[in-house]
C-alpha cells in the first residue's frame, strides 16, 4: 500500500498546476468579481441611506404641509369669525346711529314745534289780548266809559284762561 | 442561520467520519471471504494510473474490449528526459526501451528492468527495482487539469458580467456569487478579520474552488470522472504545503513568541513546551492533508464496496440493498465533497488567522 506516500510527481504537477490557477484566478475572477461586489455592495449602501433621508426629508415636508394647511384653516376660519363680529358690529352700529339721528331728527322737530306752538299762542294771546281790548274797548266805548282800570281787569281775565 | 447551518455541517462531518469507519470494517470481512477481488479493484480507482480508463468488458468470444486513453509519460532517469505514451506498456506487458535503459510498468509503477523486463520482488511482493523520477501526465494530473478548465470557465465567464455598472446578479453569477460571498464572509474575514483577510482571499478561494470541484469530478462514476485526485496524498500534501508555507511565512511577532518563548511560562518548562509547540507547527498542516485525502479516499472506497456486494455475494438480488446504499453514499459524498472543501478552508483560514494576529494577550 503506498496510499500514504506522496509520489513526486503528482506533487510537482499540483503545485504547477495550483500556482497558475492561483495566479489566473486571482487576476481574472477573484480580483475583479470581489471589487465589483463590494462596489455594488457600498452603492446599495449609499442607495439605501440616501432612499432613507429622502424619505424622511418627504415625511418632514409632509408634517410642515399639514401643519401649514390646518394654521391656515384656524386663520381662515378666525379671519371669518372676525368679519362676523364686524358685520354685525357695523351693522349695530349704523342702526344705533341712524336711530339716534332719527331720535335727534324727532326731537328736533318736536321742539321746533312746540316753538311754533309757543309762538303762536303767544301772539294768539296777543292778538286775542288786543282784541279783547278792542272789542273791550269798542264796548265800554260805547256802553261804558274807558278807563285804565277796566283794561287792567279784562287783562286779568285774559291771564287766568287756559288755552291749553 | 449561517451559524445553525456551519454547526450542522460540523456535525454531520463527524457522523460521517463514524459511518465510513464502519463501512470500512465492514468491507474488510467481505472482502477476505469472498473470491472476488475487491481490494485490488478498488485499489486499482483509488490510485493513480498511467492511462484514463474509459471502458471494458469482455466478449462472448472471451476476449476482452477495453477503451482506455494513453496518456503521456515523462521520466527522469540517469540524467535524462524520457518521453513517451503509456501505451508503449501495452497495460504492463511490454518493456519499453529509451536509449539504453528499458522501462517496464507493474501495477501502474515504473520500474527500471533489463532488457527482458524482469523484476525482483521482495519478501512483501514489491518490486526491489530503481523507480525512476516519475512525472508523467497520469490519470489525475489529466482529470485535475479537466477541473481546472472548469474552474475557469466558470469564474473567468462569470467574472466577466461584474464589468460595468454594479447590477444584480443574473445566470452563472447566481451560482457563483453566494459561493464566494460564503467564502469571504464566514471563512476568510471571520478567521482571519477584516483588515488581514484581503491578503489571503485569493489562495483560500481557489482552496474551496480547486477542492471542491476536485471531490465532485471524483464523484461521477463513469468517463471522465471518477479519478481520486482530491483523495490522493500527493495532492493533499500540496496543498497543505502551500498553507503550511502561507501560516509560516505571515506568522507574526506574537506567532513565533507563542512557540517559543511563551508567555506566562517558566523557563523549565518552556523547555518542554517548545517541542511540542515546534511540532504544533508541522501537525496543523499535516492534519489537513491526512483529513481530506481520508475522507475523499474513504468515500470512495465505501461507494465502491458496497457496488462490489453484488460481486462478492454472487447475487443479484442483494443489488436493491446495494444499489440503494451506494445512491446514499452518493448523496453523503456529494455533501462530504463541500463539507471537506469547507473544512479544509476554513481550518487553513484559522490556521492563518491564528499565525497572523497581532494583539498582545
Amino acid at each position: 500500500m503506498n496510499l500514504l506516500s506522496p509520489d513526486p510527481g503528482l506533487v510537482f504537477w499540483t503545485g504547477l498546476t495550483f500556482i497558475i490557477l492561483l495566479y489566473v484566478l486571482s487576476k481574472y475572477a477573484w480580483r475583479p468579481i470581489l471589487h465589483a461586489i463590494r462596489v455594488r455592495e457600498h452603492t446599495i449602501k449609499y442607495a439605501l441611506a440616501a432612499a432613507e433621508r429622502s424619505q424622511q426629508e418627504a415625511e418632514s415636508m409632509e408634517k410642515l404641509k399639514k401643519k401649514t394647511l390646518a394654521e391656515a384653516a384656524l386663520e381662515r376660519d378666525r379671519l371669518i369669525a372676525e368679519a362676523r363680529d364686524l358685520k354685525s358690529t357695523i351693522i349695530d352700529d349704523a342702526k344705533k346711529s341712524a336711530q339716534k339721528e332719527a331720535d335727534k331728527i324727532i326731537e328736533s322737530t318736536r321742539q321746533m314745534l312746540k316753538k311754533e306752538k309757543d309762538d303762536v299762542l303767544k301772539q294768539m294771546k296777543e292778538q286775542v289780548a288786543i282784541l279783547s281790548v278792542d272789542i273791550a274797548g269798542k264796548l265800554l266805548e260805547q256802553e261804558l266809559k274807558t278807563t285804565v282800570k277796566q283794561k287792567e281787569l279784562i287783562n286779568k281775565y285774559l291771564e287766568e284762561m287756559s288755552f291749553n | 442561520m449561517v451559524k445553525s447551518f456551519r454547526i450542522l455541517l460540523v456535525s454531520v462531518f463527524i457522523w460521517v467520519s463514524g459511518t465510513i469507519l464502519f463501512a470500512e470494517e465492514h468491507e474488510g470481512k467481505a472482502a477476505e471471504e469472498q473470491q472476488f477481488d475487491a481490494l485490488g479493484m478498488i485499489m486499482h480507482h483509488i490510485s493513480d494510473s498511467h492511462f484514463w480508463h474509459v471502458i471494458a468488458f469482455e466478449k462472448k468470444d472471451g476476449s476482452v474490449f477495453e477503451i482506455s486513453i494513453p496518456l503521456p509519460v515523462i521520466l527522469i532517469y540517469d540524467g535524462s528526459i524520457h518521453l513517451f505514451l503509456s501505451s508503449a506498456f501495452h497495460h504492463g506487458k511490454s518493456v519499453v526501451q529509451k536509449g539504453n535503459h528499458f522501462f517496464k510498468l507493474h501495477h501502474d509503477k515504473i520500474y527500471v528492468t533489463d532488457a527482458a523486463g524482469e523484476l525482483t520482488f521482495s519478501e512483501d511482493g514489491t518490486p526491489e527495482n530503481i523507480k525512476p523520477l516519475d512525472f508523467s501526465i497520469t490519470k489525475n494530473v489529466a482529470s485535475m487539469w479537466m477541473s481546472v478548465l472548469i474552474i475557469f470557465a466558470l469564474f473567468v465567464s462569470s467574472a466577466r458580467k461584474y464589468k460595468g455598472k454594479p447590477s444584480a446578479p443574473s445566470g452563472i453569477q447566481s451560482f457563483v456569487e453566494p459561493l464566494i460571498l460564503f467564502v469571504r464572509d464566514d471563512i476568510v474575514i471571520e478567521q482571519i478579520g477584516e483588515e488581514k483577510a484581503d491578503r489571503f482571499m485569493p489562495f483560500l478561494l481557489t482552496v474551496f474552488f480547486f477542492v471542491w470541484i476536485n471531490n465532485l469530478i471524483g464523484l461521477i462514476p463513469f468517463f471522465p470522472g471518477g479519478s481520486n485526485v482530491s483523495g490522493n496524498i500527493a495532492f493533499t500534501f500540496t496543498l497543505a504545503l502551500f498553507a503550511f508555507i502561507l501560516i509560516n511565512v505571515n506568522g507574526t511577532k506574537t506567532y513565533w513568541k507563542d512557540i517559543f518563548a511563551t508567555p506566562g511560562v517558566p523557563g523549565m518548562v518552556r523547555i518542554i513546551l517548545i517541542p511540542i509547540e515546534v511540532v504544533g507547527i508541522f501537525t496543523k498542516p499535516f492534519a489537513l492533508m491526512i483529513r481530506l485525502f481520508a475522507n475523499i479516499t474513504a468515500g470512495h472506497i465505501v461507494i465502491l464496496s458496497l457496488t462490489s456486494l453484488v460481486f462478492i455475494l454472487k447475487t443479484v438480488y442483494v443489488s436493491p440493498v446495494s444499489m440503494s446504499l451506494t445512491l446514499f453514499m452518493f448523496l453523503l459524498e456529494l455533501l462530504v465533497g463541500l463539507l471537506q472543501a469547507y473544512i479544509f478552508t476554513l481550518l487553513s483560514a484559522l490556521f492563518i488567522g491564528m499565525a497572523v494576529h497581532n494583539e498582545e494577550h
